[in-house]
């Protein structure tokens, strides 16, 4: 073998009578994992250092005098590793024994059950029936501070929230008291969790049902939520999320693994900020007419309309776009913008601003950006200037006195007056709700939320993400996309993009930041825009 | 003052000056010889040092017996990174007082121990881990280590040899686990008190995150002699695989319970009868615990014939441990000792690893049921299970410790636990 001397790369061992070939440095865990072997583990997470101290993961590797833990435990050449094997089956049942010994078994009441680490492995593996006689030892409810409360009773001691708050938010504010089975998990004093930036990730990573979300106490049960794949709406770092959904209403976010950006968690700003998702009062039909001229319409008719008034428009077109609104229809936007007859005044955005950015600095990939939208880069690479103050607000004195066309997508106009595009000779609102700055709006068409359909941002690392579909839009609401589309297509006669992929790809043909990108490339993880496109 | 634990046929050797203040004292030290052993090993070095430290065959003195020259050898050589010697002197296990008599008698004897050891190692720095409660001992120590200080033994340039040796005290707080290597390296750090995993090993990584060797103060202290008088001289005592002298801590049913110093090897028979006076009022005797809480528990019939060194009491069914015999005669209650035992577990144990956390709580609970005349037979299975999901399970040892002498205790004294059950049962059915 022409190794030079040097190790080689990978190992191969044996792990259930499978022989497996893994990089070296590669933990038993994770090579069972390779092979699609879950070996049961509370104190491991992949984000976070391994203490070895749960003692679930014990297997037997044959030459070992005792059990070893597999996630501290490297794979070696030649190694024969037995995760199911008596010794492992019953050491693994005695610690579930153990676990079970004071906890409260409170399942219909916990929020965890359904998804609960102690609940999955006590199914698969433990013993029948319980041999504890004793009166289980009684903790009680912890207030932590911030949106986490403490179950000392269904604590595994685990420690991952310790080690999240020490080693990824480096922000010491939780600790083991005291020792032995009367050790907790608890805060410093009255300081709490109370203003930490990231702690709700401690929710995420306990294993049981000892950190709970307040937010999300006694909200839905596990099995009832669907999971969609999502990116974070609320800053322009874009982290890969989960929308968890039950009854066409969002009940809480979570964070989906991304190494390249957001690693396993997501900060606290974006987790608490869903509610404007399920925001009732939304448009429901589009509508034609301005003032007390206004009736409903179809979409047929509404778009039929809306073509010949653009075909005939007078006057150049001043385009609103929003950083909320995803690259397609911004895309979609612009591409309207140059086919009327009258060509572009300008494309604007708005946006609100943080003073700071929050970093996490256990992860440094992963910062609170200021830009609290999700797609402001996207905005900027397609065309749209941002305009207007931090709050989100000012900045469209000129398009409110546009004498030519003006079209709006997903700005709500609130802090403009009713007389907003009073001048112009043609103004589409294209939103999710009405406003009164809409009154002199030709044409008000209901789009859908990011939520609503699928679609792409841009964050600020320059990688564009895919979001999917978690919430069914009111009946009439249609991704700006296509209403966008349709139009565009009319003008140039095509067809009519009939996917958000075939949007995503006319986006790419047209603007060269995107060159080269597929919806498969982008995938479920992103995909980096060429560098010197994207911020040439 | 007179030493009031002393019998002829002891063999002094870290003994000798217990009971004589004037030890406590350089000069004192230096009168019966001391410090002549850290002055040979400057003498002849490092290499040639821990050659007779492994020639004598010394093993550690805390409880597990592991050859000390071996130990040693462990260290990196021609590490930049500094060196750490431990000395454990949180001495805790139940039923021990040995160091503590070392310390407060003898602390130059320890001192010059952790210099040969410090030297041998390639230490500039030795760290005594003291036991919070040893108030007595650790002014003692701290006085001897001053003038050790004011007299070069310690310090810079030791004794004029270009070495440079630190000593630095540091008293726990009071936890049993931090006389557990890793843990003591966590308390030292400022850490929670908690075993780490290995590997890394303390040699490799260890107190703040040096190499480093943890020596237990019996083991330090015959280390000096070691180095004065060589390997072999050592070997003059003791068996082939325990050579050496031995503090055996005697306590118990016994008329003169005390700490006495044997050839490893030494009759225990002959330790209970002849030198501790027999058994108190004549009693039979019941058990021994030979080496602090965390062994097997013999029976009486264990203890015929067995010889205390180590192999001779595994050949026995125990573990010599650190030597600390636990005497209880006919009148002992069996089931009562091992839930007080537990309880002492249940409380010292860390509450990093699962089966010991729960374990050693859920065990103490049931044998305290047990003793209440509440338990059933089914409660001794599922003692010996949980036992069993105790031993080998765990970071460090602490539940392995309770797991043995609930084990052994039922194996031996079965009818112990019965007799309980049955009262018990009998008065719930009147």
């Amino acid at each position: 073998m022409a190794n030079n001397g040097r190790k080689a790369e990978t190992v191969t061992l044996t792990i259930d009578g499978q022989e497996v070939t893994v990089p070296r440095g590669t933990s038993l865990l994770h090579a069972a994992e390779s092979i699609g072997t879950e070996v049961p583990h509370y104190c491991y997470h992949p984000g976070l250092s391994a203490p070895a101290q749960c003692r679930i993961c014990l297997v037997e590797v044959e030459g070992a005098p005792k059990l070893q833990p597999s996630c501290v435990t490297m794979a070696a050449d030649g190694q024969v590793v037995h995760t199911d094997s008596p010794a492992a089956k019953r050491m693994r049942q005695g610690v579930l024994e153990f676990y079970l010994v004071n906890h409260p078994l409170d399942c219909p009441i916990c929020d965890m059950s359904g998804e609960c680490k102690l609940q999955d492995y006590v199914f698969d593996e433990g013993r029948e029936q319980g041999r504890g006689r004793e009166p289980k030892r009684v903790f009680g409810r912890d207030d932590f501070g911030g949106d986490v409360l403490y179950y000392g009773d269904r604590c595994v001691m685990c420690t991952r929230c310790v080690r999240f708050m020490d080693e990824v938010a480096r922000d010491s504010r939780l600790t083991v008291v005291e020792r032995g089975s009367r050790a907790v998990i608890d805060t410093f004093f009255d300081r709490g969790l109370d203003g930490a930036a990231f702690a709700g990730n401690v929710v995420d990573i306990c294993p049981v049902g000892a950190l709970v979300s307040k937010d999300f106490l006694h909200k839905a049960r596990a099995w009832d939520l669907d999971h969609t794949p999502s990116i974070c709406p609320n800053c322009s770092h874009g982290c890969n999320i989960e929308l968890h959904t039950r009854d066409n209403l969002v009940q809480r976010l979570k964070p989906r693994e991304n190494q390249e950006v957001n690693g396993h968690w997501m900060c606290d700003y974006g987790r608490a900020n869903y509610e404007w998702l399920n925001r009732p009062g939304r448009l429901e039909a589009p509508a034609v007419g301005r003032g007390s001229d206004r009736r409903a319409a179809d979409w047929r008719e509404a778009l039929e309309l809306l073509f010949a008034r653009l075909q005939a428009a007078e006057g150049d077109v001043a385009l609103v776009g929003s950083a909320t609104c995803s690259n397609e229809a911004l895309a979609g936007l612009a591409a309207l913008g140059e086919e009327v007859p009258g060509g572009a005044a300008g494309r604007v955005f708005r946006s609100p601003r943080a003073p700071d950015e929050v970093p996490l600095p256990g992860f440094p990939l992963l910062v609170r950006r200021r830009d609290l939208v999700p797609n402001s880069d996207g905005a900027g690479l397609l065309g749209f200037e941002r305009a207007g103050n931090d709050d989100g607000q000012g900045g469209l004195e000129d398009v409110a006195e546009h004498g030519g066309v003006v079209i709006v997508l997903g700005d709500e106009l609130a802090d403009q007056g009713e007389d907003f595009g009073a001048n112009a000779s043609l103004f589409v609102y294209l939103g999710t709700f009405d406003s009164a700055a809409a009154r002199n709006a030709d044409f008000v068409l209901p789009i859908t939320t990011f939520a609503e359909e699928e679609g792409t941002f841009v964050n600020a690392q320059g990688r564009v993400q895919r979001f999917q579909q978690g919430l069914r839009p009111p009946e009439s609401a249609r991704p700006a996309w296509l209403v966008l589309g349709a139009l565009v297509a009319a003008f140039r006669g095509e067809k009519t993009p009939d996917s958000a992929p075939e949007a995503f790809a006319r986006l790419a043909a047209a603007h060269p930041a995107f060159e080269g990108l597929t919806w498969e490339a982008v995938g479920d993880g992103g995909a980096a825009l060429v560098a010197e496109a994207a911020h040439g | 003052m007179a030493y009031p634990y002393r019998h002829d046929r002891e063999t002094r050797m870290l003994s000798e000056c217990f009971g004589d203040p004037a030890a406590r004292t350089v000069a004192g030290w230096k009168a019966v010889g001391g410090y002549e052993g850290i002055a040979r090993a400057l003498e002849i070095g490092r290499e040639a040092t821990i050659e007779d430290v492994k020639a004598s065959g010394l093993r550690g003195r805390g409880g597990a017996g592991f050859p000390t020259g071996l130990k040693w050898s462990f260290m990196p050589k021609n590490s930049a990174r500094p060196h750490y010697l431990l000395c454990n002197a949180d001495e805790s296990e139940p039923g021990t007082f040995k160091d503590r008599e070392i310390i407060r008698w003898t602390p130059h004897q320890l001192i010059e121990g952790c210099l040969v050891g410090s030297y041998a190692i390639g230490a500039s720095h030795c760290y005594i881990y003291l036991r919070g409660e040893f108030f007595e001992s650790t002014n003692v120590l701290a006085r001897a280590v001053e003038e050790a200080y004011a007299d070069g033994l310690v310090g810079k340039d030791i004794l004029g040899s270009g070495v440079d040796i630190d000593i630095t005290l540091h008293v726990g707080a009071g936890a049993y686990i931090c006389g557990e290597e890793t843990g003591l390296m966590n308390s030292l750090e400022g850490r929670r008190g908690e075993p780490r995993i290995k590997p890394p090993f303390p040699a490799a990584v260890g107190a703040f995150g040096m190499p480093s060797t943890i020596n237990n103060v019996e083991t330090l202290a015959a280390a000096a002699h070691i180095a004065r008088h060589g390997g072999e001289w050592y070997r003059q005592w003791g068996t082939e695989k325990s050579p050496g002298t031995k503090l055996f801590c005697v306590s118990g049913h016994v008329n003169k319970p005390g700490n006495y110093e044997f050839p490893l090897g030494f009759p225990l028979m002959e330790l209970i009868e002849d030198v501790c006076g027999g058994i108190r009022d004549g009693n039979a005797l019941k058990a021994v615990i030979p080496g602090g809480s965390s062994v097997p528990i013999m029976s009486a019939e264990d203890c015929h014939g067995c010889t205390l060194c180590y192999e001779g009491v595994e050949a026995a069914g125990s573990m010599l441990g650190c030597a600390s015999v636990i005497v209880m005669d006919e009148t002992s209650d069996i089931v009562k000792q091992v839930r007080r035992m537990a309880h002492f577990y249940a409380h010292e144990s860390c509450g990093q690893c699962t089966p010991c956390r729960e374990g050693t709580t859920w065990a103490t609970r049931i044998l305290q049921r047990i003793e209440d005349g509440r338990g059933t037979e089914d409660d001794l299975n599922t003692l010996i299970e949980i036992s069993e999901q105790m031993t080998g399970t765990t970071i460090c040892v602490l539940s392995d410790s309770l797991a043995m002498p609930i084990i052994s205790s039922i194996e031996k004294f079965r009818e112990d636990y019965l007799a309980l059950i049955r009262r018990g049962e009998r008065v719930g059915a009147a």
